[in-house]
């Protein structure tokens, strides 16, 4: 006891506090071995934008614009750079993609976090991960051989009214919910000119989305031509298959963030399964429900192999909107461009050409991925 | 909904509420229709485990019954056998019969859903939806189909809630803003606005301070009449404060195979708890020498 008491008592000097100066050099070295390998990626990144900047400024420069509006198609051996051909494939793509995925993807993420027990989420969650793992050219493949003879061929007149019909009633639904709430911040917000405004303009855009979207798929409709080879829809349902499991494990990770207390108060004020997950457990998890649709969006337009392969088009495409027929995305543009022997050749500006859809896609895709981040910063915050 | 008009309140405070000693089926005739809660022999297992073991006792109306007793000792998952919150947790079961107005709770043609509406839960932590005061409140009559004269039961219930003054000009605003104890009263108030005839309390006071606290006791006090009420609580003198009886539970610990069944030990007039217990265990732990 008293000599432990003595050893307390004697006074310390510095170096017995101090760290070992050989350790202290692995420190330092470590740290700055992390922070390279850290900055090479940023490097990399830089490059390649400034590469693509640069080239595209070229073509920028370079191309008629008047002829990149407009234009039979997109033929760049002839020098024809019709960017809204390509660019409405690319959506038209995407769209379908995200009417295959969404709901799909958001249904499975409802039923792993709020239905399923232990027993059948142990198995359908990694089944879930194993689609999310198949190679695109494979996913690719198959909407060619198998999607298109399948399930595009046999959509007929009547059947893509009634598929129409059905997303426009969708689209109708979300906008009148979103509509309602703009509607009552309009009336809240007499004090506040700047949200009436920003709700009167959400309002008018979902109405003119509608009026377009229904313009659209009745012209469809009218020159309305079966095809079992591949087309957009092929390749859009191709990508959808593609996003389902980003959609699901995006959402189902939003849900499950929700505090079980929440359901638990649900259900004690008499609410069954059904209302808790779509008044309490829905609304809660939007921002990441969200943030799942926006991910995957962005990489619906940046999917590549599978619109290659199944879209229907090599290396051209004459204009069209019509989700049936053959088409050439941006991303699949760049990939014939940048493929086979005779690849980046042709009138002047064509390797050029792909420089720049490609900083399109980049930018869109960028902008949408900080969009996508900040909504899932913003369901960190609500709880 | 209130049942204050039913029956006239004959006893205001009975001397004993459910001896387990007594027979619970030969209670005076007088006092049966007071009866809310009747419970026999209830085991409440997780699995094969028994968490709670032969629970046997009655709650009567308008009453305040407080059910104490140390860590672990199954007071929670009692009462969440009364609105068969159990039910939500998998591989939970109940046995035993537990009738609720002379009706078997646990009756296969029972909806849970049904019986939750009559008997309200508040829960140990505030647990207020991300939406405003005002949907907060009105979330269960809206879930059980009601559109019109929500405003009204959103302010009565805030009133009943000793809410309705802070809050009453900010019904737009968020919940989440509220302090912990305004979070709470809002909970309490969100489960009067269903109209139930029981209010189970989960120690709703554990997360909140002192002043917080003695809001909700004098609420308590307040709404007693109208509702009965069940309340878990850590806090032996918040049993003593505000129950009208007591019942002491306790962990029957089995060292061999480490497991903790709870069982109860008595149930008395409160005031006879505190005072004089019948068991040795009840008064080792209200005088502090255990748990």
């Amino acid at each position: 006891m008293t000599d432990t008491s003595v050893v307390h008592q004697e006074l310390l000097t510095v170096d017995q506090l101090q760290i070992a100066p050989s350790r202290r050099h692995r420190e330092v070295i470590i740290r700055y071995i992390l922070l390279v390998t850290a900055l090479v990626s940023v490097l990399v990144s830089t490059l390649i934008v400034w590469s693509l900047v640069r080239e595209a400024w070229t073509f920028v420069t370079g191309v008629v614009w008047a002829d990149t509006w407009g234009q039979q198609g997109w033929f760049p051996r002839r020098g024809l750079y019709d960017i809204p051909t390509i660019v409405v494939a690319s959506l038209i793509v995407t769209g379908i993609a995200m009417v295959v995925a969404g709901p799909l993807g958001l249904g499975a993420a409802v039923y792993l976090s709020e239905y399923a027990n232990r027993r059948v989420r142990s198995w359908l969650k990694p089944a879930l991960e194993i689609l999310a793992g198949i190679p695109s050219v494979v996913l690719g493949f198959f909407a060619l051989t198998w999607i298109a003879p399948n399930i595009v061929g046999r959509i007929g007149k009547t059947t893509f009214l009634v598929l129409g019909a059905v997303i426009l009633i969708g689209y109708a639904a979300i906008s009148a919910v979103i509509a309602r709430s703009k509607i009552k911040q309009y009336r809240e917000g007499t004090t506040d000119p700047s949200a009436r405004i920003g709700a009167v303009a959400s309002i008018a855009t979902l109405v003119v989305v509608f009026a377009l979207a229904l313009a659209w798929i009745l012209n469809v409709w009218l020159e309305f031509a079966p095809n079992n080879a591949g087309s957009l829809t092929a390749a859009g349902i191709g990508v959808g298959i593609l996003t389902i499991p980003l959609v699901a494990s995006i959402s189902e990770d939003a849900m499950a963030a929700v505090p079980d207390s929440l359901r638990q108060a649900s259900a004690g004020l008499g609410a069954r399964k059904r209302t808790t997950a779509t008044t309490v457990v829905l609304p809660a998890a939007i921002s990441g429900i969200v943030a799942a649709f926006i991910v995957a969006v962005s990489r619906a337009i940046g999917e590549t192999m599978v619109v290659f392969m199944a879209a229907g088009a090599a290396d051209a495409a004459r204009w069209t909107d019509n989700p049936f027929e053959g088409g050439l995305t941006m991303t699949a543009a760049m990939a014939s461009l940048a493929s086979g022997t005779d690849s980046v050749v042709g009138e002047g500006l064509t390797f050029q050409s792909l420089y720049f859809v490609g900083l399109l896609l980049f930018l869109t895709t960028l902008s949408l991925n900080i969009i996508a981040s900040r909504f899932v910063a913003k369901v960190r915050e609500v709880y | 909904m209130s049942m204050t008009d039913e029956a006239p309140r004959l006893i205001e405070r009975p001397v004993a509420a459910g001896d387990p000693s007594a027979a619970p089926g030969t209670p005076s005739v007088a006092t049966e229709r007071d009866v809310v809660f009747r419970s026999e022999d209830v085991n409440v297992y997780y699995g094969s485990f028994r968490a709670v073991r032969d629970v046997t006792f009655d709650v009567r109306k308008n009453q305040i019954m407080a059910l104490i007793g140390p860590s672990g000792c199954g007071k929670s998952t009692v009462l969440r056998c009364y609105n068969r919150m159990n039910d939500l947790i998998k591989d939970a079961r109940v046995t035993g019969t537990i009738t609720y107005r002379g009706t078997n709770l646990y009756d296969e043609r029972v909806d849970p859903v049904e019986v939750r509406r009559r008997i309200g839960m508040v829960f140990q932590k505030p647990n207020p939806f991300p939406k405003s005061i005002y949907d907060n409140v009105a979330y269960g009559p809206r879930v059980a189909g009601q559109k019109k004269g929500l405003d009204e039961i959103v302010e009565n219930s805030l009133r009943k809630a000793a809410l309705w003054e802070e809050v009453s000009d900010r019904l737009k605003d968020s919940a989440l803003g509220l302090s912990g104890g305004q979070q709470q009263r809002l909970c309490i108030a969100r489960a009067i606005a269903v109209g139930p005839d029981v209010l189970l309390m989960d120690e709703p006071c554990s997360a909140l301070d002192p002043i917080a606290t003695a809001h909700i006791e004098d609420l308590m006090q307040e709404i007693k009449q109208d509702y009965t009420i069940m309340i878990v609580t850590h806090n032996m003198q918040q049993a003593a404060r505000v129950s009208d009886t007591t019942a002491f539970f306790t962990a029957d610990v089995r060292s061999e195979n480490d497991t903790r069944t709870g069982i109860l030990v008595e149930v008395d007039a409160t005031q006879k708890i505190f005072s004089n217990p019948s068991d040795e265990r009840t008064e080792n732990y209200v005088t502090g020498r255990f748990g």
